[in-house]
């Protein structure tokens, strides 16, 4: 049989034998980054829609977490940078060209957005919070009458956190895996799911949480079949990309994905969030921890595998 | 002005001389490398080929690392030196998970390292560490906009290829076969 065997003489840390320079902070964020969407885009949403009525838990409770999800997320990015006293660098240019570029400069939207909504329905959560000072107070009336304009920029900032680490990925061609333009709409839905996953468990009437089931079922069925399409897409390409997807046929990500991500992740949680809306007794908490793991999941895999699949020349 | 670089696989015999020639020059971290030697063998035994390879940087004309760049610390110098500026680099590694070639890597430092093209020879009139050194002389160094340069006049006679020029990065390290 015909072979060919290449040596190398380099072994740079972090890069030889296999690339390994985005370790657990690059998935841990780009998780909280996208279930941090998910919320986001549920509360601005329903509140452009008027609907606090209906989905008051979604609107009023849910967001409190966001803060928390994009601080740690935050610092999960910083703890991934080598040369972190540069990192202001990051706002001294905009760069269109890197997906990096614009991320960060709608973190810096997102985040602040975040803190005002969570801080405006402090006290729907705690009736008891007064803010120690009064420009607190009219700064909080101020943003309250604003509501529909800050629910509008929850709305397009929080579709773009949710996209853009998928189009991050993509943009490298040097890692066949990542390069397929399905990962940003992948991410996103993924993102909503796992927001709407909190949704459900967060919300206190049985109307608001069947909406939120049924929300995930659809964004489920979507991520299913973005999967299917990503594969397909794969083994109709170029060779790297073949190889690529077979990391996920039969090669060592095979039964982490295929097992703990599609199926307890995407099709078991599916199944249980469907015959709860069946009236079946089943206690949401465990699809919608099932979906929020499997999220997690994901990004892990996602993000150490395309680091696994390269050019081979 | 466009600086490229010519290797003659076939005048190679792999001695690294280049990847010590550049980790002196150039002060490079022990146990990092920014020009290496890839061994390759092709074929069924006893009909063997055997190519050696000095590679580093392309330089690429369409370098990905510059475009994913987020501050701009990577950057292309006029005659296409694909450079890093230490002080604007955050270590993110977003331009190390965008070269196909691996040719790039964090320094010890925390800013990432690569070959430079030794730039701060070339401006002088001299030529890159690793081609100054080279004992079998099978490098080849110099502007491609100037017919009369080493790279040009080689590149016009010897049969020659890039690597993966299907990854779009228009590199400009050639290989003569």
């Amino acid at each position: 049989m015909r072979e060919e065997l290449i040596i190398s003489g380099r072994m740079n840390a972090s890069i030889d034998p296999q690339l390994t320079i985005w370790a657990w902070e690059i998935p841990l964020y780009l998780f909280l980054g996208g279930l941090a969407a998910g919320i986001l885009f549920f509360a601005g949403l329903y509140t452009i829609l008027g609907k606090e009525k209906e989905f008051p838990s979604a609107i009023e409770k849910t967001p409190m977490v966001v803060p928390f999800l994009l601080v740690i997320g935050l610092l999960a990015l910083f703890a991934d940078l080598n040369h972190k006293m540069y990192f202001w660098r990051l706002y001294t240019t905009i760069r269109l060209e890197s997906p990096m570029s614009w991320g960060a400069w709608v973190l810096m939207v997102v985040t602040p957005v975040s803190f005002i909504w969570a801080a405006i329905h402090l006290k729907k959560s705690f009736p008891k919070w007064k803010w120690p000072y009064a420009w607190l107070d009219t700064t909080e009336a101020f943003f309250i009458s604003h509501k529909k304009i800050l629910a509008w920029i929850m709305v397009i900032y929080s579709l773009i956190l949710g996209i853009y680490t998928g189009i991050l990925f993509s943009a490298f061609n040097a890692r066949p895996l990542w390069n397929t333009s399905i990962l940003g709409p992948l991410f996103l839905t993924s993102g909503l799911s796992t927001g709407a996953a909190l949704n459900i468990i967060m919300a206190k009437s049985q109307k608001e949480r069947h909406s939120f089931s049924k929300i995930d079922l659809m964004l489920i069925g979507i991520e299913l079949f973005l999967i299917i399409h990503i594969f397909m897409g794969f083994l109709a390409s170029t060779q790297v990309q073949i190889d690529a997807a077979n990391l996920f046929l039969g090669g060592p990500y095979t039964a982490p994905f295929w097992i703990l991500v599609v199926f307890f992740g995407m099709i078991l949680p599916g199944i249980l969030e469907f015959l709860e809306l069946r009236n079946y007794k089943i206690p949401v908490l465990i699809p919608a921890l099932l979906v929020i793991a499997g999220g997690l999941l994901f990004r892990f895999i996602w993000t150490f595998a395309g680091q696994a699949s390269r050019w081979l020349y | 002005m466009r600086y490229a670089m010519a290797v003659d696989t076939k005048k190679c015999v792999g001695c690294s001389d280049c990847v010590v020639a550049c980790q002196t020059e150039n002060n490079v971290p022990i146990g990092y490398c920014r020009d290496w030697i890839v061994e390759v063998v092709d074929g069924t035994y006893p009909q063997l080929e055997l190519e050696l390879r000095s590679e580093r940087c392309n330089h690429c004309d369409n370098a990905p690392c510059v475009r994913c760049c987020p501050t701009g610390a990577s950057h292309i110098l006029e005659g296409g030196f694909v450079m890093v500026t230490p002080e604007k680099c955050i270590g993110c590694g977003a331009c190390i998970t965008s070269c196909p070639y691996d040719a790039r890597y964090p320094h010890p430092d925390g800013y990432v390292d690569k070959c430079t093209f030794c730039m701060h020879r070339v401006k002088k009139g001299q030529l890159p560490a690793c081609v100054a050194t080279c004992p079998t002389k099978c490098m080849y160094f110099g502007d491609l906009d100037d017919p009369t340069s080493a790279v040009s006049m080689v590149l016009k006679t010897r049969k020659h290829k890039t690597l993966i020029p299907e990854a779009g990065t228009k590199p400009q390290l050639y290989f003569l076969i």
